[in-house]
Formats: C-alpha cells, structure tokens, sequence
C-alpha cells in the first residue's frame, strides 16, 4: 500500500485505462486542469485522447454517447454535476436508453465523470447532490467513491463497463489520503464494502458522508457498536450486503448529502422495511440534506447538510430507541 | 458529383419501396387501432421520399446514420430489411429492435443504422460520435444527421454545427423541410427563409436543395460526403420537401385545398418516375416490374410481420444492465 489523495487515485485511473486501451479518451471543458483530476493527461496523451471542448455539454456529451456507439470507450467530463441540466437530454433519453431500445444490438461503454459535494461557497447551482435523478433513470449505473482506493478501484470498473456510468466524485475528498495498492486493481461495481463493523445499529453511507459518519462513529464508540456500510455504487445497489447487517444489528440509519425527500435513504429504507421488517428493532431513519436550494451565506449554507454532531447523535437516539 | 444511371434506377426503386412501406404500414397501424391495439405514434415519410433516397445512394454501407422519429425512409434507404421494419412496428420480437423500440427507434447497427429518436432534435449531437470516432480510429467513414426543420430551432442543432466545425468532423446534417413542424408551418418556427444559412454562422456550407428530385439531394450530398471524407469537415443540406401526411397517425390536421393541390403537383414519386421514363432511362414494362417486386416485397413483409411472435414478456428486463 502507499499513501496517496483521492484525486491522485483518480488521476492513476484515467492514466492507467487511457495506456491500456487506446479506444479511450477524454472530453469535456478545460480536462488537463480545474480541478486536477486530469491533469498531466493532455501531456502525456496528447490533445486527440485528451480533448477540450467549448462549453457545450449537450454536444460533447451527445458526441459521447455517439462515439460510445460506434467503437470507442468514451469519458465524458462535466464540470459541476449541476451542469448535467443542459445536456439532461442526452444522458437521460439517449444514453441511459439506446442499449435497451436497440434490443441490446448497440453497446453503450461511457463513463460521465462529475464532481459534486458543498462548502466551497458557490451557492445553489455549484452544491448540489443529484445522485437521485441518475438512480431513478433505468439504463444508468450510478457510482459514489467514499474512499482513495475505491476512487480508482470503482474508475477503472466503471471505464471498462459497457454500459452508461455516472461517475459522481466529491470535491472535498479530493485532497483526502488514503492507502492505496501498489498493484494494478479494480473493484466490482455493485458490492458494497463494510467499512468499519459493529453489532448496535447499520448506517448506510455515501461518498463524503461515509467519511462523517466513520468519523461519528469513532466519536461514540464507547457508547455505541456501529457498522457503516459504503454501498459504493447506488445503482447496482448490493441489497444483500445491507440486509445482511440489517438482520445482524436491528436497526438502520442511512446519511447522505443529498435531500431526504425521496432520496436514495428512502429507498434503502423501503428495501429494509420490505424485506427485513422482521428483524427491525427500531424505526429506520434517513439524515440528509435541507430541501432548499442551497444558501450562499456561510452561516446558512452550514445548517444545510449533516455534520459530524448530527450524525453521532441520530445514532445514538436509533441505537437507544 | 452526378448519379450514374444505376444509381438513378435504384433511388426510384428506393422511393417506392419507401411509399408503398408507408401505405403498409399505416395500413396495418389502422388495421391493429380497429382491433383494439393501438400502436403509438406513427411518423409518415410520404412526400419526403427523394430526400432518403437522394441522400443516402451516397452513403457507404459502414457510413453512419442517426435518424429522427420520421425515420423510416432513412431505414429503407441505407438498406434496412423491411420486414424486420414492421415487425418492428408491430411490437414483434423478430423486430429489427427486438420489439423494445418501435415505430421511432429503428436500429441494424451492421448497416451502421444507429436509432431514430424520440426527441426532436436528439439525433443530432448523436451524430458527432461516429464522425469523431471515424475521426480518432482515421477512417474515411462519414455521419449523417437527419433531422427536420423544426430540429434547427433546438439548442442542440446549433452546438453540434459549431463543435463539428470546430473539428472539421466528417458528418453532413441533412436536414428535411417538410414545411410543418407538428401543426406550426415554418414561416412561424424558423426565423430565416432558408434555413441552410445558419451554416454561415459556423463557418461551413450550406445548400437549400428541391427535395422533390432526388437527382438534386444527390449531388449535394455526394458533394457534401466528398469533402467529409477529405477531412474539410461538416456540411448542412436543407432539402425542401412536403409532408403528405399528418405529423403522426394520432394528430389531425386541416390544409388548404389550394396547398394540397400544389402537393400533389410536385410529388416525387410521379415526376421521378416521368423523369426517367422521359430519359429513357427506363420503359413502362421495367418500370411495372419494379413495382410488382415492390408490392410483393410489402406482401411478404406483412405476412412476416403478423405471423412473428410477440416477445416473451418474462423477457422484458433482457438487454438492460443497469
């Protein structure tokens, strides 16, 4: 293992895939730069692996889905994953649906990389957790790295598909370090990872809030045996994972970023109460975000999203109920 | 670039197989709607036959078409099986979608068909896909966008112009003026005559064609495909043609009389078939024969089509992975 950031994983990824496969190549605005998860790539593939585009996501992503098509093994980069509105046509109606529309004659292997997560201060159109929209979307495969190893793990997986992967990374992991193999991995899209176990109550997370409720659960672990589950990709979602710990402890909490309001912790939630109702001791809950467009003003935009506190304390009211 | 004769022979062939598709095909639309069995929308290409024809005679068979959800003719055109086509449309599992695309989303990926849409507009930035991957994979394929009036008014017409210029793509935008976007006529959807000057805005040539004669979309478009596959990238086609029928089987619609009679004059098929038999380039007796195959064609497409069996509905998660 060796000690890298989780933009540096990714980094790794794209590389790696990009010497592998000659049928892979990169296209979105200002790739090369921003936020450095491609950076070094114009360099070393040159600018017809390495593409940048003008601000134009419908196009270049339509020429994705086009390309995906016809033989090459596209990654298509937008910028802030509330940009996805203006080419939502070509993710939701074409990419998502061509394969099945086709009677599976077209292959679809694309990978649609954005970035979302908060607090860097940009307001409602820069904040926001949209995993949902893709989930709800037949056709997509949705994938949430929480951790350095999974980010490159879960890439190299999610390039090699041949169906249409959003790839949703979160901009405050991306200078989180963590331990990462030296040999050449990947990890299977659709397993979950237990990442720290317990026997009191299950808390299914994802992408930053895995991070924060790891963190809570450090916190009380005098008083409370928690497991944390990183489902990793929410689509395909590994149910069995999540029973199975669902049966062991009695109890559920699931956090996440994005609003409640019919958000993936909903949906875990009706899985468990459907499938496992028997083994609940205690109703299951959901943290996730404020239904709000999110606030600029730092004292507002901070209420908006599960801190570690909340987190810790919701755990201790379901392990206590 | 002009046709040679066979050329010329086949597009008329091309043009009646795409009417008399037509007329089999609403026909059994109606004949299943009487049964009980309604069947979505169905999109007519009567009137536009010449532009499909025209344009893809100068198509190679590994070249690419996205289509729109008047899709039928390109289908025909660039070699698609027509009783894979109403199978199709009759929601069989024989269709050359396996039945879970219909009417709108006809693939054969082998003849580099690669879906009509649903969305108005949708195919276009499609259409830079195969363009740049016969780009990147340095081929001389070339992509063809179909699309109708209507279309040039989306967003995404104009970002796909600007990028494939941008790149010097390889992929002409043919797109059909079939007069009327639904009910709304183009004089109130487009905000210019002719609507292959929005190519100058992108730096790239534009050509308004009578997409009545399929000998005029023929040689734009071989112009067109001749400069894609030397690299000088995009070209934009506006064939100016007339819907026959409603925009679908579903929405009626009341023309003038004085238009009708106007459409009727200049219906391609009667004047292509004049044109050729003026040019001696066929005689009555060729010319039924054409015909006859054609309509046996159609025959056998229907008892196809109606003797396929429907897909297993136990089936209906196949070909979705995600």
């Amino acid at each position: 293992m060796r000690t890298v950031t989780y933009v540096r994983a990714l980094n790794e990824a794209l590389s790696e895939e990009m010497a592998r496969d000659d049928s892979v190549f990169i296209i979105g605005e200002e790739v090369g730069g921003v936020f450095g998860v491609t950076r070094g790539l114009d360099r070393r593939y040159g600018e017809r692996r390495v593409r940048c585009t003008p601000i134009s996501e419908a196009a270049f992503t339509g020429l994705g889905v086009g390309a995906a098509m016809s033989g090459l093994r596209p990654i298509v980069e937008i910028m802030y994953v509330d940009f996805i509105t203006v080419c939502w046509d070509q993710v939701a109606n074409q990419a998502a649906k061509l394969r099945y529309m086709s009677g599976g004659q077209v292959k679809l292997p694309l990978t649609i990389r954005a970035q979302q997560g908060n607090l860097t201060r940009e307001a409602a159109q820069h904040s926001q957790h949209i995993e949902a929209w893709f989930a709800h979307t037949p056709g997509l495969k949705v994938v949430m790295p929480a951790t350095v190893e999974d980010a490159k793990g879960l890439l190299k997986s999610a390039i090699r598909d041949d169906n249409p992967v959003v790839f949703l990374e979160n901009r405050l992991l991306y200078e989180l370090k963590g331990p990462m193999p030296r040999d050449e991995y990947t990890i299977p899209l659709g397993v979950a990872k237990i990442q720290r176990e317990g026997t009191d109550i299950t808390v299914v997370a994802t992408s930053n809030a895995l991070q924060k409720s790891l963190a809570a659960a450090d916190q009380i672990a005098d008083e409370v045996s928690v497991e944390v589950i990183d489902p990793r990709t929410i689509v395909p979602l590994d149910t069995e994972t999540i029973l199975a710990s669902v049966r062991k402890t009695g109890r559920l909490l699931v956090v996440h970023d994005a609003p409640a309001r019919l958000g993936f912790g909903a949906e875990v939630v009706r899985l468990v109460t459907e499938q496992a109702w028997d083994a609940l001791q205690a109703a299951p809950r959901v943290i996730g975000g404020l239904n709000l467009p999110m606030p600029f003003s730092p004292v507002l935009e901070d209420v908006c999203i599960p801190d570690v506190p909340r987190i810790a304390e919701t755990i201790r009211q379901v392990a206590r109920s | 670039m002009k046709p040679t004769t066979d050329q010329m022979i086949e597009m008329l062939r091309t043009m009646l197989t795409i009417r008399h598709f037509e007329v089999t095909a609403r026909t059994q639309y109606g004949h299943n709607r009487d049964l009980g069995s309604f069947l979505g929308a169905l999109h007519s290409y009567e009137g536009q036959e010449a532009i499909a024809a025209g344009s893809c005679a100068c198509l190679r068979c590994d070249d690419y078409v996205l289509s729109s959800h008047r899709g039928h003719g390109h289908f025909i055109a660039k070699g698609g099986d027509v009783k894979a086509m109403l199978a199709e449309i009759l929601g069989k599992e024989s269709g050359c979608s396996r039945g879970r695309g219909g009417s709108m989303h006809m693939f054969d990926v082998k003849l580099g068909l690669l879906g009509g849409n649903g969305v108005v507009g949708g195919g276009i930035p499609l259409a830079l896909g195969p363009a740049f991957s016969a780009q990147y994979r340095g081929t001389d394929q070339v992509s063809a966008a179909f699309f109708g009036e209507g279309a040039s008014s989306q967003g995404v017409f104009h970002e796909a112009m600007n990028l494939a210029a941008l790149w010097r793509l390889p992929i002409i935008f043919m797109c059909e003026n079939n007069r009327y976007a639904v009910r709304t006529p183009a004089c109130e959807g487009v905000s210019v005559p002719e609507i292959s000057v929005r190519a100058a805005g992108y730096g790239c040539p534009g050509v308004t064609v009578d997409g009545n004669d399929p000998v005029a979309v023929f040689e734009a478009t071989s112009e067109a495909v001749a400069r894609a596959r030397a690299g000088d990238g995009p070209s934009l086609i506006e064939a100016v043609a007339y819907r026959q029928q409603p925009h679908c089987m579903v929405i009626a619609e009341n023309r003038q009389e004085a238009e009708l009679e106007q459409m009727r004059e200049c219906d391609p098929l009667p004047n292509y078939e004049t044109r050729l038999l003026t040019e001696r380039l066929i005689d009555h007796q060729q010319l039924q024969a054409m015909k006859d195959e054609v309509t046996n064609l159609m025959d056998e497409a229907v008892a196809y089509a109606e003797a396929a069996p429907y897909p297993d509905p136990a089936a209906v998660h196949d070909y979705l992975w995600a």
